[in-house]
């Protein structure tokens, strides 16, 4: 079946198997492969892509599910000023070793600053609850999203 | 790497061409909602549909609402439409309790009341939740729609009173004022099923229960709920000595098997002490406290 994704504002069409998942979709149809393709079994997140707005698990959604819809994945951050702020955390912080599941927790953490600017710890560990991370313990994960979260309100407050 | 076996896919363009579909299609078609059941069973080759008929455009089946004295939830409503309801919260404490321990957020993001109940994990949350209510479901189909009490809706682990051709397209809760509800989990995990769950509703008036109810998952509870406790409770004050009998009573109800998450004598246990402190925190709640 052939169908069209905007991914990152860019619409890619392409002739798929109805049982294609998402995930592959976005790095082998599209050739974007910031998605990290993990467990398969919607544990671990290191899929984690936005679908219409909010983080989902693309190996627990079919590529055919997102026809017509938007997606946006970790290539989708930066802009022409740069990095997003979420993203210079995890630089700032040492939010990651590998970096196996960073693009989704990056995503995770870019969604739950959207929603709520100033989260608690507790709410950044709630929020990125679905994803596993093998090497930090996750402190740094928190503390890199808690960065942007700060970085971001001192530039509004500075605008 | 996990991959479904082949099929094909449709999207539904209304609730009525669901059911159409359905009818054409056989028993080889399977609805597809959140899909996050589905998925994995498809990937494990569990389950393997001929044809996925895809329900998330239809629009007839989401939202919250209050219908008269009845709180109307859409079949595709999100667990996270329902953790973040404010119409729910303000009526059942239990609706965002139970929501915040059932998978994840991203999960919760794609998964839906509709594909919860009509998956019927007997360690699924929301029906422990929904037969604690007493809630009932609207099942449709293409000579009409029945309305069916949740405590009537389980054949078995797995298996519901949906026909092959039909579609569940409400989960319908009545509005009790002045109750109380809470629930409370125990798990491995974040996310995980639940080792033990419990969730109750208490009515109290005049310093006695006058109405209640008591859900149960994971521990084999017919229809996840526990009507001699409930049946117990009625006309008693809420003291500690009485609610713990009636937790106790619950406990007796469960058939729980030890597997990974625990021997079976540890899960009746939890099913009497977490009934317990729902039963507890519940009555409180009704009184204001």
């Amino acid at each position: 079946m052939q169908i069209s994704i905007t991914i990152n504002g860019e619409t890619v069409t392409r002739d798929v198997e109805p049982r294609r998942l998402l995930v592959h979709f976005i790095r082998e149809d599209a050739g974007l492969r910031g998605t990290h393709w993990g467990c398969d079994t919607s544990n671990c997140g290191a899929c984690t892509v936005w679908l219409d707005g909010k983080p989902v698990k693309s190996c627990t959604v079919l590529a055919a599910q997102a026809d017509g819809h938007e997606v946006k994945t970790v290539e989708g951050l930066e802009t022409a000023d740069g990095l997003d702020p979420i993203q210079q955390g995890f630089i700032e912080c040492h939010g990651l070793q590998c970096g196996f599941c960073t693009p989704g927790m990056m995503m995770t953490g870019r969604a739950l600053i959207d929603e709520n600017p100033n989260p608690s710890d507790q709410e950044i560990r709630e929020a990125i609850s679905g994803q596993i991370c093998r090497c930090t313990g996750y402190n740094n994960i928190v503390k890199a999203i808690r960065w942007a979260a700060e970085a971001e309100a001192s530039s509004e407050v500075n605008a | 790497m996990q991959t479904p076996a082949p099929t094909d896919y449709v999207r539904a363009t209304s609730v009525a061409n669901a059911i159409a579909l359905l009818e054409e299609h056989g028993e080889e078609a399977r609805l597809l909602a959140g899909g996050h059941s589905l998925l994995p069973m498809m990937k494990l080759r569990v389950a393997r549909p001929e044809m996925l008929i895809d329900i998330n455009d239809l629009d007839e089946l989401r939202g919250i609402k209050v219908e008269g004295d009845e709180l109307v939830i859409g079949a595709m409503v999100t667990h996270n439409e329902v953790l973040e309801s404010p119409v729910l919260a303000e009526h059942y404490a239990i609706f965002r309790e139970a929501e915040k321990v059932i998978a994840d957020p991203l999960v919760r993001n794609r998964g839906t009341v509709g594909g919860s109940m009509c998956q019927a994990d007997p360690s699924e949350d929301l029906s422990a939740v929904g037969s604690a209510l007493k809630a009932s479901v609207v099942i449709q189909g293409s000579s009409g729609s029945r309305t069916v009490p949740l405590r009537e809706f389980h054949d078995g682990p797995y298996t519901t009173v949906v026909e092959p051709n039909e579609i569940l397209t409400q989960v319908r809760v009545p509005i009790r004022p002045g109750a109380g509800s809470a629930y409370e989990k125990v798990e491995r995990r974040v996310g995980d099923w639940a080792v033990c769950a419990a969730g109750s509703f208490v009515v109290v008036s005049g310093g006695v229960v006058t109405d209640c109810g008591i859900g149960l998952t994971a521990v084999s509870a017919e229809h996840f709920c526990a009507p001699e406790a409930e049946a117990f409770l009625i006309g008693k004050a809420p003291t500690d000595e009485n609610l713990r009998e009636a937790a106790n009573l619950a406990a007796a109800a469960t058939d729980p098997s030890s597997d990974q998450r625990g021997p079976a004598d540890y899960k009746r246990h939890l099913a009497g002490e977490l009934t317990f402190r729902a039963l507890k925190r519940s009555a409180a709640a009704s009184q204001g406290a």
